[in-house]
Formats: C-alpha cells, sequence, structure tokens
C-alpha cells in the first residue's frame, strides 16, 4: 500500500485492524519459546538421533531452534542425550549451571530419565538426581519426531505457563543468578522479592481452583 | 602360539632358572597358558622378553580376574605376543585375597599385591591402573597408581564379584507382586 491510498476514516480503520495488545510477558515468552538455543552437547548414542533431529530430514530449524551453541554461556536448553555415568555428572551439572537463567533442560531417551538398561554401579539412576528436568523424553533411543515432540511441550510450558518452572517445582525461588550476583547467596531483599512473587502466583492458583 | 611340547619346555626351562615359578601349564582354547607363582611375575616376564628364541617382546594386554569363590580368588592375565613369529603366550599369576573372611564388601581391608611390570612392558601402565581401579589390586613399583574410569573419589573395587551390583530396583509387571506397596 502506498501514502495515500487510504484517507480520513479508512486510514484509522486499516490501523486499529493491524495492532495487536499483549502484555510484555507474553511477548518476551513467545519469542523466547520460538528462538531457543540448544547447548551443543552429546552424552551418548541419543546424541545421534538428536544430530539427526538437526539434520534436513527433521529439520528442528521449523521451531526456530537449529542454532547449536557450543558455549554453554549463548544456551537455553540442554538436552541429556544419552547416559550420565557417575564420573559425568558433576561436567553435567557445571555446565547447566554455567548457563545463563531462563534455562531448560529435556532429559532425551531412557538412561537419562531412569538410568535405563544400566541399572549398576557406574550411571547415575536418572538425571533429576542432581538437576531439574523440565521433558522427560522416553525411549531407547527416542526417534527424532518424539525429541521434536517433547520440544514442543517444552515451547508449550514456555509460552503457556512459564511458572510452571523448575524454581517453582523444586522449590528454589531466590537462587536467580541475579538474586546472588553480590555475595553467592541471596540477599534478604531478593528472598524477600522471590516469596512475594510466589504467593502471589499461589493466590491466583487458589483463586482459579475455587 | 607354542605347541604342547614347546610350552612344557618353556616351564621347564622357566623353572630351572627360577625355582617354582610356573605351576601349572594349561593349552586349550586356543591358547597357550603359564600359571605362574604371583611372587615370580617379573622373573617369568623378563625370561620370557629376554631369552634367545623366546622374544615376547610385546605386552598385548593385561587383564584382571575375580574367581570368587575360588581360592586363590583373583588372577592377573598378560597376554604376550612375538611380533616375528605371530606366537602369544598367556600368563597367568594367582592372587589370594588378604581380607578374605572378612565382611569386606567395599574392599576397605588389605588389598591383593603384585610387583608392577611397567619396567619391562611400559605399555602396561594403563592396563594396571584400570585392574588396579577395578579389582582393587595394588601394582608395587608401578608409577603412578591412580583409578583411570571410576572418579577419583570413588569408594570400592566395583569388578569384584561381591561389590553390590548397584542401580536401583526396577517394577516389572512379573515383579509387581513381590514388590507389594509399590503403587501407594
Amino acid at each position: 500500500m502506498l501514502r495515500g491510498d487510504l484517507e480520513g476514516e479508512a486510514l484509522e480503520e486499516h490501523v486499529k485492524e493491524r495492532i495487536i495488545t499483549t502484555t510484555l510477558d507474553t511477548a518476551l515468552n513467545w519469542a523466547r519459546a520460538n528462538a531457543v538455543f540448544p547447548a551443543t552437547f552429546g552424552l551418548a548414542c541419543c546424541a545421534i538421533e538428536m544430530m539427526s533431529m538437526v539434520a534436513s530430514r527433521y529439520d528442528i530449524a521449523r521451531f526456530g531452534s537449529e542454532a547449536f551453541r557450543a558455549s554453554p554461556r549463548q544456551a537455553d536448553l540442554l538436552v541429556l542425550s544419552g547416559r550420565v555415568s557417575i564420573k559425568m555428572a558433576p561436567v553435567v551439572r557445571r555446565i547447566y549451571d554455567q548457563m545463563l537463567e531462563p534455562k531448560w533442560v529435556i532429559s532425551m531417551g531412557a538412561c537419562s530419565s531412569s538410568g535405563g538398561m544400566f541399572s549398576n554401579y557406574a550411571v547415575v539412576q536418572g538425571a533429576d538426581k542432581f538437576m531439574p528436568v523440565d521433558v522427560h523424553v522416553p525411549g531407547c533411543p527416542p526417534r527424532p519426531e518424539a525429541v521434536l515432540y517433547g520440544f514442543n511441550k517444552l515451547q508449550r510450558q514456555i509460552v503457556g505457563d512459564p511458572d510452571l518452572g523448575w524454581r517453582q517445582r523444586y522449590n528454589a525461588a531466590g537462587t536467580e543468578e541475579w538474586a546472588r550476583m553480590e555475595t553467592g547467596v541471596p540477599t534478604p531483599e531478593a528472598l524477600a522479592a522471590a516469596r512475594r512473587v510466589v504467593a502471589r502466583e499461589e493466590k491466583v492458583e487458589q483463586e482459579a481452583g475455587e | 602360539m607354542p605347541d604342547a611340547v614347546g610350552l612344557e619346555l618353556i616351564a621347564k626351562e622357566i623353572n630351572a632358572a627360577h625355582e617354582g615359578a610356573v605351576r601349572e601349564t594349561g593349552h586349550e582354547y586356543g591358547s597357550a597358558t603359564l600359571v605362574i607363582a604371583a611372587g615370580k611375575n617379573l622373573e617369568v616376564l623378563r625370561w620370557l622378553e629376554e631369552t634367545p628364541g623366546q622374544e615376547y617382546t610385546f605386552c598385548s594386554s593385561v587383564h584382571g580376574a575375580d574367581y570368587l569363590p575360588a581360592e586363590p580368588r583373583f588372577a592377573v592375565h598378560y597376554e604376550l605376543l612375538n611380533r616375528d613369529r605371530v606366537e602369544r603366550i598367556h600368563v597367568k599369576a594367582l592372587l589370594g585375597d588378604p581380607s578374605a573372611g572378612t565382611d569386606d564388601r567395599w574392599g576397605e581391608g588389605p588389598l591383593p599385591t603384585l610387583r608392577s611390570s611397567v619396567g619391562i612392558f611400559p605399555t602396561a601402565e594403563f592396563q594396571e591402573r584400570e585392574i588396579y581401579d577395578f579389582f582393587g589390586i595394588v601394582f608395587d613399583g608401578h608409577p603412578d597408581l591412580r583409578r583411570i574410569t571410576m572418579p577419583e573419589d570413588y569408594v570400592g573395587w566395583p569388578q569384584r564379584r561381591d561389590f553390590p551390583i548397584g542401580g536401583e530396583p526396577v517394577i516389572f509387571t512379573n515383579t509387581e507382586r513381590e514388590r507389594a506397596g509399590w503403587y501407594e
């Protein structure tokens, strides 16, 4: 449309039709969910399926998540693709801790979800023993479609109900990086702020329940 | 590999040089085996490496083994190779368990000890570390005897037969009755 095509009332109507209003949080979460940056991090054979998920046949780029970052500082999704041995667990945990918030974790396959077939002395029986996990994808290994489905579930979580994140499930409000930036432990103000947020959310939930 | 007669000759010659070093010979499953006294392992290995006409100069692998409840319980296997004749010989050193009879499932008691063969075969260094890691067999004179695959703060010797297998019990349809109450 060129300048001058519409005038007066018609122009006003045209502009009104093309504006949507929303809250900043909604827009932010919508943007986050559609540009998740996974970390380039493979643990075992599931990583092969994860790689094919990026390639053209399955193509995670359809969901805006094709940019695997080699640094945890630039990633916000960790896909645990394989069994986590007890020697690897501290490394995984350190990578997770190095990721910036907000961050999400997909536990891909039976091994990282429950130890899988490796019920023995060397493998952690489920990665959620030492770190928060948002989505568990079953399978040995899961097909790339299954991982994509789990990824879609995660996107839906990010868009629809971001507060169902691990901080609430693990009662870890106040441990955000910004809250303990100065001293390494949460400041009283940060803790109080976090508690206020939690209380407000609980109240909303209660009212919704009633 | 040496044939059965050749193996007996080798055993005889080693015993002539080192009294009581070779206890048994075995020639089955396609391998010639010398069962030796654990205290004489270095003498036997050096003899096999240096004696003209033998010259098993390459140590292709070192294994640990746990034969519980047999006695002696542990064994260290050396697989030697002569690369000119492409002949292999298998040397097996049997080791008793110094903490036998005690309830020592975490392997905190005294450990079986053997002299390290790293001075003869440098390639044995990592393999002896691995045996130490999994079976708790100490190699005297090893330059750097640390755990190699398990974390350094790991407790216990996981490939021993009396080591708790670990993991978690899993409910299957055939075990759900034995584990009554799991659904509560």
